[in-house]
């Protein structure tokens, strides 16, 4: 593969509490500002608590899920009295970090997150973007704390939702098992690290480094399974399995226990040999989703460079 | 004060009330109550009128803690005798609901028995609460849960600090027993935790109706935590946190912490030692609802209870 080259990422933010009862992130973010990172060597970061009053409340969202409110629609839906908060402050968002698409974006947002479930260290991706996909590589080679896994989210850029796509650059940094409203060390320590990974390796790219091509693996989402439900009251019958709850990434085949119903009986998993994950996140309850299923895949990056002017 | 020689006669504990939902996001009690309240087979036993019960509905709609005021401590005196009216806080108003129902507390009138089912965020595994070491009832219960779930181990907290204590929901009845599960996130529901909560409950029950039916309990003796002091985390000026709980005291309620200890860890690494004059055990560590309550953690010392035997009148 040819050797891909990209301007400089010199103007890069750094978000937390997008979720605010997502700890982790929230309070990365108030270390360096703490810390008062805000510029290092060619690299100048901004650090921004994505929804403040949600925060506040230690709550996922007021009104609206922020991390669902950036796409182009409602980024330009006129605001009125009755807009909700949230689509609100990610217009406040895209006017301080974006445009969207536009050359003033920051070239790299990196965004905060942490679920229930059992995923250790895992980078989302929306789409296949070598930059990016470089720096999930440089950070697997350099974290020996927990595996770093890839979840490939791949939707038309068009159609992209969350609050990564503000940048020219954009990944999530997801990270767990995490309850909400909790703080832990280790899961701190982690984000942190791979956080200071991502600046390590910007300063190496900025200042002309290659990156060899190579190989990395990652999860595509295919498909979610919802919780067995009561027909009438819609209310969850089962919960997922011991067997399966906190195995996230590991092959789940047919005949393999998927729920366990409050009656006692075990459902079984029907269907191809997939890898589980978000298995009994808390946030998708409400959205009908109790894991995410996936095919793993590799990818084949080339090998990358800054643009020299 | 009871000898090892002399019974201690009670009456039959004939109204029990097993409450979930008194904190909203605690799914383990949700659920059970919900499935109890559509078909309570599981927990009829003879003699004996169990009644399961959302506490906090408006609390569990919202899969919140609370809606206005955390009811688990809202069944104060000073709420209970308060004139009703909908200026109240939600809870305040629930709390003196439930009280007209399963009490009054303190008075003859009020239930037997109340099991309140909650769940923690910390590594508790299955624990029982109790509010008086003079409860010989609760006592010898809890010592039958414990033999009947062996080798699988429930410990029991003593919570009966004069300014720790506080107005639970079930300390309107004249028996109450608080049943706290964790490890598990609020608003998530996990198989195990549910099933452990399942068992508890159903060998408290199996207890009461072997007393009702005029089993007697011998004296024997229970190991309890009971609570001593809480502490926060390290804040600053603006109360704002400056240290998490450190990665070696995280899951390890119930573990000695020895002066010295690793206990907080700042948000660049140092780390911050316990000081305390002697070993204590730690227990809540990290629960989510009690950052709000200036709490990281509260100590107990293991103290062993004796039970005095127990028979019905």
């Amino acid at each position: 593969m040819e050797n891909a080259t990209f301007s400089p990422v010199s103007r890069v933010a750094i978000c937390g509490g997008t979720h605010g009862n997502e700890m982790t992130g929230m309070y990365v973010v108030r270390e360096m500002q703490r810390q008062e990172a805000d510029q290092t060597g060619s690299v100048s970061i901004t650090t921004v608590i994505s929804n403040p009053r949600a925060v506040e409340v230690c709550r996922r969202y007021t009104e609206r899920d922020l991390n669902r409110c950036f796409t182009k629609a409602l980024l330009s839906s006129p605001i009125t009295d009755s807009t909700p908060y949230e689509v609100r402050r990610a217009q406040e968002i895209n006017a301080l970090l974006g445009p969207k698409e536009s050359q003033e974006a920051v070239d790299l947002l990196c965004d905060l997150h942490n679920t229930t479930a059992n995923m250790g260290m895992c980078l989302i991706f929306y789409s296949l973007d070598w930059l990016t996909l470089h720096i999930y590589k440089y950070i697997q080679s350099n974290m020996t704390s927990a595996p770093v896994r890839a979840l490939l989210m791949s939707s038309p850029k068009s159609e992209a939702y969350s609050l990564e796509s503000v940048g020219k650059h954009g990944f999530s940094i997801e990270v767990g098992p995490q309850p909400n409203g909790v703080l832990r060390a280790d899961i701190f320590n982690m984000a942190k690290e791979a956080v200071d990974h991502t600046i390590e390796w910007l300063h190496k790219f900025n200042s002309g480094s290659t990156f060899e091509e190579g190989e990395v693996e990652a999860y595509t989402v295919v498909k979610s399974v919802d919780y067995p439900r009561d027909p009438t009251t819609n209310e969850i019958t089962a919960t997922i399995h011991p067997e399966l709850q906190d195995n996230d990434f590991k092959l789940l085949q047919p005949g393999d226990p998927m729920f366990l119903s409050f009656s006692g009986e075990t459902v079984k998993y029907e269907g191809e040999d997939l890898h589980p994950l978000f298995i009994n996140e808390c946030a998708y309850y409400e959205k009908k989703i109790a894991f995410h299923l996936a095919k793993k895949i590799t990818v084949t990056l080339p090998s990358i460079s800054v643009k020299k002017d | 004060m009871s000898s090892f020689n002399s019974i201690v006669s009670l009456e039959e504990a004939r109204r029990v009330a097993i409450f979930g939902g008194t904190h909203g996001n605690e799914m383990s009690g949700v659920t059970l109550v919900n499935l109890w309240v559509k078909n309570g087979a599981e927990i009829q036993r003879k003699g004996v009128e169990t009644k399961p019960f959302i506490t906090n509905p408006k609390a569990v709609e919202k899969c919140a803690r609370y809606v206005d005021t955390d009811l688990n401590r809202a069944f104060t005196p000073e709420n209970l005798s308060a004139p009703q009216g909908d200026n109240q806080p939600y809870e305040v108003q629930r709390a003196q609901e439930i009280n007209g129902i399963f009490g009054p507390k303190g008075s003859p009138d009020a239930y037997d028995v109340i099991f309140d089912l909650h769940n923690t965020t910390s590594n508790m595994g299955c624990t029982l609460i109790l509010e008086s070491s003079k409860d010989h009832f609760n006592l010898q219960m809890m010592n039958y849960i414990k033999k009947a779930i062996a080798p699988s181990s429930c410990l029991v907290l003593l919570n009966e600090h004069p300014l720790l204590k506080y107005s639970t929901s079930r300390s309107i009845a004249k028996h109450p027993v608080g049943l706290e599960v964790g490890p598990q996130p609020q608003g998530v529901l996990r198989s195990n935790i549910f099933e452990a909560m399942r068992v508890i409950l159903k060998h408290a029950l199996d207890f009461i109706e072997l007393f009702n039916e005029g089993m007697e309990f011998p004296s024997c003796t229970v190991e309890v935590f009971r609570v001593l002091e809480r502490i926060d985390y390290p804040r600053d000026a603006n109360g704002n946190i400056i240290a998490m709980v450190h990665p070696n005291l995280q899951d390890c309620d119930w573990e000695p912490l020895n002066p010295g200890d690793p206990m907080f860890q700042t948000f660049d690494g140092k780390t911050i030692r316990f000081q305390g004059s002697g070993t204590v055990y730690p227990t809540f560590i990290n629960e989510a609802a009690y950052y709000e309550k200036q709490q990281a953690f509260v100590t107990t010392r293991r103290e062993s209870l004796v039970a005095s035997s127990i028979r019905k009148v």
